[in-house]
């Protein structure tokens, strides 16, 4: 039962990455990609009737953490006490960003808000990556189960840890190229014209990069925790992954070069899919590995709920799981398409 | 911590304890900030879904009332509500999100005492109302033109759905926290759920359910008549509201009186069953006794054990809690100091705020109810500029109703299972804690002039601008323009 909770958290996680990644990605090229307000306002659009809806995810992923591991929540989250409290702040203004910069037609206004807007999500892409490198690289828990990271140390890795160092760093740069890259197609599929030939010129150039930062960050990977391999060699299934990772960044490179904007961001998925779901495999059973003694590691035995709030949480989240995909496919449909700023006679708007 | 009680007498003893008392709780502990930045951003959040879960029946009523009479004013009514509804319901979310992270961040001991309990009706809120709320919200919002009319109602009923569900949830947390149910011990001393229906139906939550949700369409429907009668005063949007303000006073009404009776009784007796204690804190009844007092104004004196200036009403409290007038409450004295609320005048001062306000708006509201069915409210020009300056007070009675219910389960996090001092991160010091809660303070200063600004421009358009909103939006851009 802990196995299938751990699958269905490491799931949730996955889908709000997929959602809410393109939303921080586009903002994070927001700035670099649109020229003037019109087409600032259409990457707006484009991502307007969804983001706050892909961030439910987050609170849902959330909410599920908490219920069926309830002492990695615990830790994980005083833990990593400041950086998590920025990501609030990012959050917020990310938001803001977004939903008050059209309220008012005034040049610094807009610029304003498209800053802040755009800053918010480069930084986010970062931490949310340094996350990740956090959760891989190991914390210094103690008997207890519980630990404090300050934000920096020395930026070495070791057990004298900070949130960042050149591990967690690495990771967030993956995350943000990434990110960018999965932003910039969505946009690609979302605009038309100019809007679409730079957001598709952008992913085409990072393609490369992207390439080279997950090579490196595998390395980096297996340098720091060796053990990242074991359970591929217990389980050879698990090869598929990194298939899967790779098969997504040639198809990628295909797509782009036809100018299939929907093929290039359905690649991006199973890119983002594959480097996840590799994670977890690779961690599983752990959920968050102690760098002063092996056996201080969270595991998802250890940290586990009691079996009938298991059982019980089985039923419930089966009936709102079918529910919540079924607005979401709903509402996409809904407004699918491509965005254009004339269509639209009034209101509100971004 | 006996701070409160040990006073006058000024022995060795007491002044130990006094010391004590303040390492324990001094501006720079790590307890004392934990527990202000989670009472300031769940105060500060609480704000806005209070307005969003109390105009969201107010809406359906308008979107029906639109459908029934045929008549487009109500549409415009809704639409304009709609705007207000979503700039709360924006910053709500915005602010509702480090709540929940603020369980793992600054109080995980409790949540890994705690978390495989309440874990399950927290994450039940995520994947039913907030999935449900924002979807049907964008659909309320910005689909009008591409729903039917039906389709657009059903939206609205929708997100009342989604609000009222996500309140629930959220009761019941607390209430399993004021009244813990169906659970067991487990052998590494966290607790976890034994019974999913006791859990869901605890009912302490369903009293403290209604209770809540009649206080926030007491808030919809003030600021509902509010807003009409500040239109009606200043002479605009006549039409709409007059809507508001029949809509806004019959609902006040409603609402009004459903919080005292039986809502309000409930509770209160409710809490006589259960926390004996924090009932005796919130009537400063330091001692047992035949024939209670009810306490209506005076100032609880920590120091004596007495009331200063009091003016009270005799056997009044023993009636209202048992039905009899000769009934015996029970006092503080009868418990240990150590399991006194910590701030006693708080809870007092917090308690009476409500109860007061509440009655004045019972008084307010069948006033305005009066010359509304004589058909002299539109015209009576002193009564619209009360309903429009009572406004604020609805959120400070709602605002007070939880410092009561919170402060009163102090020293408890879990009533009799939890103290709060056990629950806070301990792995997370005070100048971290300071830190954050600054960061928040600031953080909210800014929401709190764009959500007045935006507010305020709503206002200012007022409901007859309303055109159905359409995501993409606004008519100042020409294909032209844009190529």
């Amino acid at each position: 039962m802990p196995t299938i909770w751990f699958m269905i958290v490491a799931l949730m996680v996955s889908i709000y990455v997929l959602l809410d990644g393109f939303d921080i990605g586009a903002g994070a090229v927001h700035l670099l990609l649109a020229k003037n307000d019109v087409e600032r306002r259409t990457i707006l659009r484009a991502i307007g009737p969804v983001w706050d809806g892909n961030e439910v995810w987050l609170i849902a992923a959330g909410g599920t953490l908490y219920f069926a591991f309830p002492l990695l929540y615990a830790s994980s989250f005083s833990g990593f006490y400041l950086p998590l409290i920025m990501v609030l702040w990012l959050l917020m203004l990310r938001g803001i960003g977004i939903e008050f910069r059209s309220h008012l037609e005034h040049g610094l206004w807009t610029s304003a808000f498209d800053v802040i807007f755009s800053l918010a999500s480069v930084l986010l892409a970062i931490f949310f990556g340094a996350a990740l490198g956090n959760v891989v690289r190991g914390v210094a828990l103690n008997s207890e189960g519980y630990f404090f990271e300050p934000l920096w140390t020395n930026f070495r890795v070791g057990t004298n840890n900070g949130i960042l160092d050149w591990y967690t760093v690495t990771i967030g740069v993956v995350a943000l190229v990434t990110l960018v890259v999965h932003g910039s197609l969505y946009l690609a599929t979302k605009t038309e014209g100019d809007l679409n030939a730079r957001s598709r010129r952008i992913a085409s150039v990072l393609w490369p990069v992207q390439v080279l930062l997950t090579g490196l960050s595998l390395i980096a990977t297996i340098y720091v925790r060796p053990g990242v391999l074991n359970n591929f060699l217990r389980w050879p299934i698990g090869y598929l992954i990194p298939l899967v990772v790779v098969a997504s960044l040639l198809y990628l490179f295909v797509a782009l070069r036809r100018k299939n904007d929907k093929g290039a961001f359905l690649a991006s998925c199973g890119y983002i899919l594959g480097m996840l779901v590799g994670a977890a495999f690779a961690l599983y059973p752990m959920v968050l590995p102690a760098s002063t003694e092996p056996n201080f590691s969270l595991t998802i035995y250890n940290t586990a709920t009691g079996p009938h709030g298991m059982q019980v949480g089985f039923v419930w989240w089966g009936i709102a799981m079918v529910l919540a995909v079924g607005y979401f496919v709903f509402v996409y449909r809904m407004f699918r398409g491509k965005v254009r700023v004339e269509d639209g006679t009034g209101g509100h708007g971004y | 911590m006996g701070w409160a009680a040990t006073a006058p007498s000024p022995g060795p003893m007491n002044r130990r304890l006094r010391v004590s008392f303040h390492r324990d709780i001094g501006m720079d502990s790590a307890l004392l900030i934990h527990r202000l930045q989670f009472a300031f951003t769940v105060t500060y959040h609480y704000l806005f879904p209070q307005l969003t879960m109390g105009l969201a029946p107010l809406i359906v009523i308008l979107k029906t009332l639109a459908i029934k009479k045929n008549d487009e004013t109500y549409n415009q009514a809704a639409r304009f509500w709609a705007r207000i509804f979503g700039i709360n319901f924006a910053i709500g979310v915005v602010t509702g999100i480090p709540l929940e992270f603020q369980f793992g961040t600054n109080w995980s001991h409790f949540s890994r005492f705690a978390g495989g309990v309440i874990g399950q009706t927290l994450a039940m809120e995520g994947m039913f109302a907030f999935f449900l709320e924002s979807t049907f919200l964008g659909l309320f919002l910005y689909g009008e033109k591409r729903l039917s009319r039906g389709m657009h109602w059903f939206a609205a009923f929708m997100v009342f759905v989604g609000s009222w569900a996500s309140g629930y949830f959220i009761v019941a947390t607390d209430a399993w926290m004021q009244n813990p149910v169906g659970y067991q011990k487990s052998v590494d001393g966290s607790v976890q759920l034994a019974s999913f229906w006791a859990l869901v139906l605890n009912p302490w939550a369903a009293v403290q359910y209604a209770h809540n949700m009649s206080g926030a369409v007491i808030t919809g429907s003030f600021v509902m008549a509010a807003v009409g009668a500040f239109y009606l005063l200043s002479n605009l949007h006549i039409e709409q509201a007059r809507i508001f303000v029949r809509i806004g006073v019959m609902a006040g009404l409603v609402a009004s009186v459903l919080q005292l009776f039986p809502t309000g009784d409930w509770a209160g007796r409710m809490v006589a069953e259960r926390q004996p204690v924090t009932l005796a804190a919130m009537e400063a009844l330091f001692d047992t006794q035949h024939g209670a007092p009810l306490v209506v104004i005076g100032q609880p004196n920590m120091a004596t054990q007495t009331i200063d200036n009091p003016i009270m009403v005799p056997k009044m409290l023993s009636f209202l809690t048992y039905r009899r007038w000769n009934a015996r409450v029970h006092g503080l004295n009868e418990v240990a100091q150590a399991d006194w609320p910590q701030n006693i005048p708080l809870l007092y001062y917090a308690y009476h705020i409500m109860v007061g306000l509440g009655t004045m708006f019972i008084a307010v509201m069948a006033l305005a109810t009066f010359l509304l069915w004589r058909g002299k409210l539109y015209q009576s020009r002193w009564m619209l500029w009360i309903l429009m300056l009572m406004f604020p007070f609805p959120y400070v009675a709602n605002t007070a109703g939880w410092v009561t219910a919170e402060i009163g389960r102090q020293p408890w996090l879990v009533y009799g299972l939890m103290r709060t001092e056990e629950g806070f991160s301990k792995m997370v010091s005070a100048g971290n804690g300071w830190f954050t809660f600054l960061g928040f303070a600031g953080m909210y200063t800014i929401l709190s002039f764009l959500f007045l600004f935006l507010i305020h421009r709503e206002i200012e358009r007022g409901p007859s601008h309303g055109v159905p909103l359409v995501h993409p939006g606004p008519a100042t851009l020409t294909s032209a323009e844009v190529r």
